[in-house]
Formats: structure tokens, sequence, C-alpha cells
């Protein structure tokens, strides 16, 4: 099920100004992949040039190849939507359907993708629900607003809404920025958990949450501001965080950041 | 530096606390205030309520501000002005309305009754009590039916090109002709669907003959109403949030359906209002029906063919007709056609609130 990802050579671009130079690296089926790096390094804007969430912005494009199981998802014949079905995205804040129930928010990806049968979407909301750990603590009022639910439940539920399409890799920016710490762990178990069947990226500021979490861990950075952001050193994370063969990356984990 | 060198260092004073007027102080200098005017007003025979009113006003702001000044701070002075200000602005904002409203319903509500309700103008003499409104009602419903149906779809399509499609001068362009169509007088509107609709296409499915027509009305309604419904549906449609559509877009949802099941839901209630808003100002034009409707004393259900009335023409039509018995039945329209807004308006609402969850 889950897919390997090849980045051959991508940069990205805002207008004419590029946000990530010659990036490439591999990352391995269900394993959890760590992206950590300053703020600006081009962290986001690589990750969501994985699904082509990228191009979404005006006057945003991609050069170079992105590899899913070896095929290439700027091809001019590929579809967008198929792609981002197959890799789904949690952002950094949570952002549910505000017009839509829990349960509507859980299936929206389905639904609006065809499926009507009533059987299978109820099926497909409880197992992503379940999934996302948040079965419990919503099964009595899946009809309530997604919006009233909680910052954690929220993002859990995005987690769920996300899981929900079945996708093969699911990408995460700073998905636990805005929780506190009871919600942080309750969705690293999650990924942990999701291990077992998708290939998971995880972008992060907090390097014990990436050391906690991630298999392999690449370290981003940039020379200075308006300089392109740059892959420096990407490894196993147990390497990273003890034994970095690159000194910008010791310096940035150790704190001495500059 | 010891703590009360800074006190005295920020503003003297060590505590935080402050003389303060006695919570009932505005609402007794407002009773002095208009017993002072009153007195002032009334007993020199000087003027009526009006000046009354102004006095009260001036003389309560003069006074509370002197007052907090005086007991108070300088500060404190300064927000009660301010606050009085804001006060007195809403008022005189609610004033002219609410004498709107009165008027009307003490005016409106002598003719007011179901028989006016149920029956035209038709055959009813200058020397006749009789008649009513019923006619108008049909037309008003129809026209502005008509160009609702006609200006929604359009309006609402066209906000979504400009803001979710359009990039670059074709938008622009757009954007600045639906600037152009706001300012169009309606009386312009009128003479275009007379001399384009009325006195070319129409004489071909009338025999070769112009055609007046409540659809005619309807048409040049739908050219006043369309700005005002794409700039509406446009500033709600970009309220909403560009994480709602990735977060749409991230599951693999195409773009069309995205703006058809997110977006739209989302922007809904501020569309209806905007929508409610230009329906309120189509039922209120008379001069494009005039020109393109012609007007009917009697009942025309059929939009497509004849005169129709509509209830501003007939508020127009009575307000100037020579009878005694005229100016009632222009009142009565009047309130109708003000209750029959309110009515679309909250019932448009209500449908609007329905599709969202309740919290
Ligand atoms: N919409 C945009 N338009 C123009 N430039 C952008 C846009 N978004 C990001 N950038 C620029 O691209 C560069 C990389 O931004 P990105 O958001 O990928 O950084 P990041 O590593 O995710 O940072 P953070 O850790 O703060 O989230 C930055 O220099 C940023 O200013
Ligand atoms: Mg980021």
């Amino acid at each position: 099920m889950a897919k390997r990802i090849e980045a051959v050579n991508v940069s990205a671009y805002y207008g004419s100004f590029r946000a990530i130079d010659n990036i490439t690296m591999a990352i391995e089926p269900k394993s959890v992949t760590a992206l950590i790096g300053p703020s600006g390094c081009g962290k986001s804007t690589f990750l969501r040039s994985i699904n082509r969430m990228h191009e979404v912005l005006p006057g945003a494009k991609v050069g170079g190849q992105l590899l899913i199981d070896g095929q290439n998802i700027y091809d001019r014949d590929i579809d967008v939507t198929a792609v981002r079905r197959m890799i789904g995205m949690v952002f950094q804040r949570p952002n549910p359907f505000p017009t839509m129930s829990i349960y509507e928010n859980v299936v929206a990806g389905l639904r609006l993708n065809g499926v009507r049968k009533k059987s299978l979407l109820d099926a497909a909301c409880e197992k992503a629900l379940r999934g996302a750990n948040l079965w419990n603590e919503v099964k009595d009022r899946l009809n309530r607003p997604g919006a009233g639910l909680s910052g954690g439940q929220q993002q859990r539920l995005c987690i769920a809404r996300t899981i929900a399409v079945e996708p093969q890799v699911v990408l995460m920016d700073e998905p636990c920025s805005a929780l506190d710490p009871i919600s942080t762990l309750a969705i690293e178990d999650l990924i942990a958990e999701l291990k077992n069947e998708y290939t998971i990226v995880i972008v992060t500021h907090n390097m014990q949450q990436a050391a906690r979490v991630s298999d392999r861990t690449g370290f981003f950075s940039i020379d200075k501001t308006g300089e392109p952001g740059r892959l420096i050193e990407y490894d196993d994370t147990a390497k990273i965080f003890t034994n970095p063969s690159v000194k910008r990356t010791e310096d940035y984990i150790t704190g001495r950041f500059g | 530096m010891s703590a009360e060198v800074v006190s005295h260092a920020v503003g003297a004073r060590s505590s935080l606390k402050t003389r303060r007027l006695p919570k009932w102080t505005p609402a007794g200098v407002a009773g002095a205030a208009v017993v002072i005017a009153l007195l002032a007003v009334y007993l020199p025979g000087a003027g009526g309520p009006v000046l009354t009113g102004i006095a009260a006003a001036l003389i309560f702001l003069i006074g509370l501000t002197v007052l907090s000044a005086a007991v108070e701070n300088g500060r404190a002075a300064r927000n009660r002005l301010a606050t009085s200000l804001v006060y007195a602005a809403f008022v005189l904002a609610l004033a002219p309305l609410l004498s709107v409203a009165y008027t009307l319903l003490v005016k409106g509500s002598d003719r007011m009754s179901l028989y006016f309700l149920q029956v035209s103008m038709n055959n009813v003499s200058a020397f006749d009590n009789e008649g009513g409104a019923y006619h108008a009602i049909i037309g008003t419903l129809e026209q502005a039916g008509i160009a609702t149906l006609i200006t929604v779809p359009l309006g609402v399509l066209g906000a979504i090109y400009i803001v979710e499609y359009g990039r670059g001068r074709l938008s622009m362009l757009i954007r600045f002709f639906v600037d152009v169509m706001t300012g169009i007088p309606s009386i312009v509107a009128g003479l275009f669907i007379l001399a384009f609709w009325v006195l070319i296409v129409s004489p071909y499915f009338n025999n070769g003959r112009p055609q007046y027509s409540g659809f005619a009305a309807a048409l040049a309604l739908s050219v006043l109403m369309l700005p005002t419904v794409v700039r509406s549906t446009e500033e709600m449609l970009r309220l909403v949030p560009g994480a709602l559509r990735e977060g749409a877009y991230a599951l693999g949802i195409p773009k069309w359906r995205t703006i058809l099941r997110i977006v739209l839901p989302t922007a809904a209630p501020g569309i209806v209002t905007g929508v409610m808003l230009a329906v309120a100002r189509a039922c209120g034009e008379t001069a494009p029906v005039i020109l393109v409707a012609f007007g009917n004393p009697a009942i025309n259900f059929n939009p497509f063919s004849g005169g129709q009335e509509s209830l501003s023409l007939f508020v127009y039509d009575q307000a100037g007709a020579a009878s005694k018995y005229a100016p009632g039945r222009a009142w009565a329209a009047a309130l109708t056609l003000v209750v029959l807004v309110l009515a679309l308006t909250v019932a448009a609402k209500l449908l609007a609130r329905r599709n969202k969850l309740g919290r």
C-alpha cells in the first residue's frame, strides 16, 4: 500500500523567488520521516510540492522530478486530484469545514469524490475516526459541527478526514504546533500506529518530537535570507541526533544556531 | 531604585484607584438636561420638541464632560465625551428610520385591510373608496422574482469567476465594469430596456408591435441588481479562508466541487444578505417600471404580455391621483411594500440559516 517517494533535484519557486533548491532525497514506504530546520528554510514548501499543493498559489512553480513508486507526479499527463487523493495532507492549523458536521467532515473526501452509499460512508467514518483516536470522544455526537471540537480534537478530525480517503502517503506540516502536550502525545501515538500502513512525512520544530516519532530526519537550512533553502543532511534519526556528520546540523540541534 | 521613585516617575500616584462618578451619573445628568432644556425652550416659547431635543443633547454632553473633568480626571472626561458622542450618533442615525416606520404604520394602517390586499383598481373611479393593491402585489412579486432568477445565477457565477478563476486583465476589466454598473441611475436602466427590449426585441414576439410587459421591468431591475449581487458575493467569497480550499484540495476534491460544496455553503449567509439587499432595492424602483411595464389598474398575471403594475408604481400613481381616497391607498401600499420586503428578507435569512448546523 504505502509508497516510496523520491525527490530528484526538486526546486520550488514563488514567482521569481526560489524557495528551495535541488532537493534530492528518498523516503522509504511505511516509515516516518521528519523534516527539521530554521524558520523560512523551505520545509513547508518542500512538503507541499510532494502532493502538488505548492502550485495552488498564484505564480508558484516546481522544477525537478518527484517520483512516487517511480512515477513522476509532475508529468504532463498526471491527474492532480488523483495525486492528492494518494498523498494526503494535514495542516498546521486544524481546518475542519465549518458548514459540516463531524460525520460530514470525515467523509467529505469520499462523498465529494462520488461515493454515495450510506453503508460505505458509515463504515469509512468509523474506521477513520478510530484510526485517528477520536471515535470514543465523538461517537455520540457525529451530527454536531466539526468546528465545535477542541483544537486537539479538530486536528485529529482533520487526520481522520485525511486517512478516510485511504491515501498511501500522509504529509503533516507541524500538526502539533497549536496543541497542548496531551493532544500532542495523542497525535504522536497516532503517528506511530499510522506508520504500519502509511508513509509519513512530518515537519516539526520540536526536536524531541522528531527524535521520538521518526525513523529518518532531514535537516534543511538557508545560508541567509533571500537564499533558497537546501537539504543539509539526511540520515537515520538516531544518527542525526547523536552523531551528525555535518557541523551545521550539530549546531542547530544543540541550539548553537547561526 | 526604590519602588517609590519609580511610581513618582510614572505618574505621581502609587495607587491604582481613582475617583469615579457614581454609576447613575449619566442618567441623572440626562434627566437634568431634559428638564433644563424644557424650561429654556418652552418658557419663552422659543420652539418645539426638536429644539428641546437638540438643547438637551448639548447640555448633556457639556454637563457630563465638565462634571467628569471636575470630579474624575481629564482622561475620564474625554472618554465620557467620546462615549456620549457615539451614542448620540447612533440615536441620530436611528431617528429618521423610526420616524419613517412610525409614520408608515400610522398612515398605512388606515386603509390597510384584507380587502385592500385582495382587489385591484379595475373600474375604480375617483369617487370610490374601493380598490386595492392585489394587482400591484402580483406585479412586484413577479417582476422581482424573475429579476432574482436572472440575477442570482449570473451574479454568483460572475463573482466566482472573479474570485476563484480570474487572473489578470479580464477579471480586472469585469470588476471595473461591475463598479461602473453600480452607479447606473435606474431611469437609465429603464431607458436601456425600453430601447433594446421593448422597442427592438419584443415586436418579434408580438406581430411587429412593441409590447410593454412585467418581464421587461424584470430585465431592467436585473440590470440594477446585478452589480450589487456580484460585489457582495465577491466580498463574501474572499472572506472564506484559503485554508478551507486547501483542505479540500488536499483530499483530492476537484476545484469546481470545492467551490460548489465547501466555499459557497460557507459564504451562503452573506451571499443571501447581499441578494436580499438587491431585491429590496429592486422592489422599491419605480422609474424603470413606469417606462417598460407601463402600469395597469387591472390584474395581469402574465409577465410576458401587456402592462403590469408594481407596488412602488402604485404608490407613485396614487400619491399623485386626483381623488381624496388616493393618498390612503398610497400609504397602505407603501406599508405593504415594506412589510413584503421585510418578510422576504426574514424568510431568506431563515432559509440560509437552516442549512447551517445548529450550535
Ligand atoms: N506564499 C508565499 N509567497 C512568497 N514567498 C513565500 C510564500 N510562502 C513562503 N514563502 C517564502 O519561501 C521560503 C520558505 O518558506 P516555508 O514556508 O517553506 O518555510 P518553512 O521552513 O516552512 O518555515 P516555518 O518553519 O516558519 O514554517 C521563505 O523565505 C518564505 O518567505
Ligand atoms: Mg512551515
